[in-house]
Formats: structure tokens, sequence, C-alpha cells
């Protein structure tokens, strides 16, 4: 059965969307979308690394987009402005990547591959990948649920009730590098945060409870998957935007539902 | 006396200005101190040194061996995005009960909000509710941040009486934050008076006659002081009508200090 392209291509990328699912709640309620980007851009540069280092794709991203999450919240906490430095990170990774992959010997990178993703090509290791890393990320969340929850609604709230903030912050840091290093090849590096947010977005009006977001988030993600491959397959379109954009579509469907009722 | 949790010599440096220096403080089972001092004087600093949140620059801050704590932010601010009931909200971080949820509602007085969601609240309404999730614990010291803000006139009035009454039922020990000098003065067994240090404390007769809490509160402390002693006549006089006992032992007699010079 894994052997059809096509399957493969549904597997992976309904496995992201499960995976992205409960990540985006926390990425939305933190104001994280911009740190989602930085650090999805720094994948880039973990591929040519990987490359240039011959070490496994996988592990290099996640290395990296890990390195990338650490910087950008440290420097966050040392009073930088959150906003102004993320402009700066998210932007100089991907032109730092870029520049990276250009110098890897043979140009064995498909560029537009690495920036949308490449859904077709996804072979039975990615699967792997990106069903291993989902698992890791819903247990991780999962197991933290309440605690990422109360050190989300407030960092005090959180040290009074015996729970480090930073601690959790951490622990969503590792989980959205796993999440990029999972996605890469399904949408690229450039529509990762879409895959966080946007679902997210489109269960908010139906939501009364951070429970029932996520679940709305994965529903809203497992169909915009489906329906962007469709489109991808009958329009000839490339697949990892086609997602992004039936995405969008559920979340104008969703909004506009909302306004009216 | 065991102190339920003890700050000494306690100093706090936040953005690189000095905010808390050279506090020394403790607090007693079953006591009810407030903190008062103008605005920036670091009451809320010192609030939040005391649960762990921000990291003292001099001294140290011990608690005792598991000491359930409970506490209330001046305020909180809930992102829009986030979807929250309020029962939702209670139930973080420890799940409690759906009838200990609504017994702690009902004791806030807010008993009609467990379906409501949390960013919808109005100002006094949020109080009510983070001072039902305090509640939910079974807190033995309960840190309140300026909770009486935002309340109409009535509920600040019962809210110092539940205090009241919460203390004398549960032994639990009360450190908050206000601005309502004259209800402080009344409600409290010891008053302190913050500006980056302790300027004086103890009693609130006495502490009200304090020249630097005169120098602090100017004007404003002969009302504060003349109310104090009309409900503590008005008690005595008409057999605590008003349910107030000023009189009631604690059994852990809180301490009353004089006023020291700081
Ligand atoms: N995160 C921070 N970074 C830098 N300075 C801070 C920070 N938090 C508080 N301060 C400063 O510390 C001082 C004390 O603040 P704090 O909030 O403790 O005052 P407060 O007594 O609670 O005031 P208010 O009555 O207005 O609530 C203020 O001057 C404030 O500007
Ligand atoms: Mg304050």
């Amino acid at each position: 059965m894994l052997d059809d392209f096509l399957t493969r291509a549904v597997l992976g990328a309904v496995g992201v969307a499960l995976a992205a699912a409960p990540l985006g709640g926390f990425v939305a309620w933190r104001r994280m979308a911009y740190f989602g980007d930085a650090t999805s851009h720094a994948a880039i540069l973990g591929v040519a690394l990987a490359l240039a280092l011959s070490v496994p794709i996988f592990a290099g991203t996640l290395v990296v987009a890990l390195a990338m999450a650490f910087l950008v919240a440290h420097l966050t906490d040392r009073g930088m402005g959150a906003d102004l430095l993320l402009g700066v990170a998210s932007h100089g990774a991907l032109a730092a990547g870029l520049v990276a992959v250009s110098f890897v010997e043979g140009a064995r990178i498909d560029l537009s591959a690495l920036l949308f993703g490449d859904i077709l090509a996804l072979g039975k290791g990615d699967l792997l990948v990106i069903w291993g890393g989902g698992l890791v990320v819903a247990a991780l969340i999962f197991w933290r649920w309440r605690r990422l929850l109360t050190a989300t609604l407030s960092a005090d709230l959180a040290f009074a009730g015996g729970i480090d903030p930073e601690r959790e912050k951490r622990i969503l840091m590792l989980a959205l590098a796993l999440v990029v290093a999972a996605a890469l090849k399904i949408v690229g590096a450039l529509l990762i945060g879409a895959l966080l947010v946007i679902p997210a977005a489109a269960a908010r009006p139906f939501a009364r409870t951070p429970e029932m977001m996520v679940a709305g988030a994965a529903v809203a993600g497992v169909v915009a998957a489906l329906l962007g491959l469709w489109a991808a397959w009958v329009f000839d379109t490339p697949a990892g935007p086609s997602i992004v954009c039936a995405a969008v579509v559920l979340f104008a469907l969703s909004t506009l539902t909302r306004l009216r009722g | 006396m065991t102190a339920l949790i003890t700050a000494s010599s306690l100093g706090v440096r936040l953005g690189g200005r000095r905010v808390l220096h050279d506090v020394d403080f403790r607090i007693a089972p079953g006591e009810i101190v407030t903190v008062v001092g103008p605005n920036g004087s670091g009451k809320s600093t010192l609030l939040r040194s005391l649960i762990g949140a921000v990291r003292s620059e001099t001294g140290t801050v011990t608690r005792k061996d598991g000491l359930r704590l409970s506490y209330v932010p001046q305020r909180l601010q809930i992102d829009p995005s986030l979807p929250m009931t309020v029962g939702r909200f209670l139930d973080l971080p420890t799940p409690a009960t759906g009838a200990a949820r609504q017994a702690a509602l009902a004791e806030a007085g807010a008993g009609e909000l467990p379906a409501r969601q949390l960013a919808d609240l109005s100002g006094g309404q949020m109080q009510r509710v983070l001072l039902a999730r305090a509640l939910l614990n079974r807190p033995e010291l309960l840190l309140l941040d300026e909770p009486t803000q935002g309340l109409d006139q009535p509920g600040s009035a019962a809210f110092y009486q539940r205090i009241e009454a919460l203390r004398d039922r549960t032994g639990c020990a009360i450190l908050m934050v206000s601005h309502e000098l004259h209800v402080v003065m009344s409600a409290s067994d010891r008053v302190i008076c913050l500006n980056g240090h302790i300027c004086c404390e103890g009693h609130p007769e006495t502490v009200a006659q304090a020249a630097e809490y005169r120098a602090l509160f100017g004007s404003g402390t002969g009302g504060a002081l003349a109310l104090y002693r009309h409900e503590h006549d008005h008690g005595h006089a008409h057999d605590h009508d008003h349910g107030h006992d000023h009189n009631h032992d604690h059994g852990s007699a809180p301490r009353h200090d004089h006023a020291e010079a700081g």
C-alpha cells in the first residue's frame, strides 16, 4: 500500500496536520506565529549543514531549528523587542540558509522543494519521520497539557502553582522544532508556519475550551490536507501551497459562519 | 511561632533599577497583613518574589515545607485567541470536582459564572473568579495583589468580610496589597508600609501614626485613622453587630509590632 506515491502523500500530509494541531494552539495563544516562522526558516540552513556534514537531513533541521528557537527566546528575554528581533531572525535565517545552500557542492538541492515542499517525492523514511515526530509532539503536549496551559495564561500563576514557565517554554520549542523538521518535506520552509496557525485560527470561532480548539484544528488541518492534495492532483498545482490555500478557505468559511450566526 | 514564609534582607533589581532592598518579612499562620505604598513602590514585586516569580538579587525567601499558597495577580490579561471557560480555568493546574468549583465560585460571589468565557468577563467578575481559583487548593497562605480593584462598593466591603471569615474558619494567612487605606486599617492585623523598603510596619493604628506613613500618605492619613477608630468603637459598642470581632483570639495570636523607623 505504501508503495503508491499518492498514498504516501496523503499519509504524510495527514500526519503533519495532526502533529501541528496541538502546537498550533499554543503558537496562537502565546503569539508565537513569527517565532514559528523564524524557526522554520532556520530549517533551510539545517538542510545545507546536514548535506555539508553528511548527516541525516532530519537531524540537521531539528538541531538548527532548535538552536534558532532557543537563541531567539534567549534574546527576547534579554529585553530586546520581540517583534523587531523576530524580523531580524526570520529574514536573516532565510537569507543565510539560501546562501549556505548555494555553497553545497554539486547543487544537489532542489530549492523549490526546500521552500515549498515536495510531497509527491515522499519516501517511506519520510513517513516514519513525520509520524514518529508527530507522536513525540503529541505525547509531549499531552503529558504537560495543564502545566503548558497554566504557563500560557500567566507566568506568575504558573510560578505560584509550582510550575516553572521557562521549562514549559522549552518544551514547546522542542515540539516546534520537531514539527518543523517533520513538515519540511510536506509544505516547505516558507509555509510551515501557515500549517501551524491557519487550522488553529479556523477552529477558534467554534471553540469554547482549549481542548476544543486543538481538536478543531486537527480536523481542519486534515480536511485541508486532503482537499489540498485533491486540488493539486486535479488542477496540477503545487501540493504544499494548495494545502495552505485549502486551510485559508476553511478559515474564511468558519469565520463567516460565525459572523452570520 | 513558625512563619509560613520568610524573606530576609531581600533585594530585587528589575531592568537595572533597584526596586526592593533590605526587606525583612515574615507572616504567621492566620495573620492578615496588608501592604500599602504608592504606585511603583514595589508591592507587586514583593508578592512576586514571594511566589518565586522574580529572582532576588540579595537575601533569601524561605517557605515552610509543603506550604500551600495561592496567588491572585494584580491583573490577568487573556489573549482573545485563547478560548477558556471560567469552569475550565478553575481546573488549572490542578483538576477540581464540579462541586468544589461551584463552591469556590459561590464563596467568591461569582456563582453564576462557570460557563462564561474568561475573556468576556468584566474587571470585577475576573477578580472574583481569580479569588475563587485561589480558594480551590485550600491555601495556608493567600497572596492577593489589589484584590478589590474593579469591585463595586458593596462587593469590596463584602470582600473584606469574606477574607476575614475565611481566616477565622480555615486559619489561612492572608497577605494583600491595597490602596483602600480606610478599609485596610480596619481589616488587618498588621500593616506594612512599603516604598522600596519597609518604611514602617505594625498594628494599623501604630502605623497610621508613624511619621514615615504620614510622609507617604499625607492628608489621607487623618481620615483613615478616624475611620479605623470609628469601626473599632462601633464594633465594641454595639456588640459586634457587623460581624467583626476585634478581640477574637486567633489561636496563634498575630504579631502586633510597634512601628520601627525605616
Ligand atoms: N519587568 C520589569 N522591568 C523593569 N522594571 C520593572 C518591572 N516590573 C516592575 N518594574 C518597576 O519596579 C517598580 C515597582 O513595581 P511594582 O509593580 O512592584 O509596583 P507596585 O507597588 O505594585 O505599584 P502599583 O501600585 O502601581 O501596582 C516600578 O518602578 C516598576 O517600574
Ligand atoms: Mg502593583
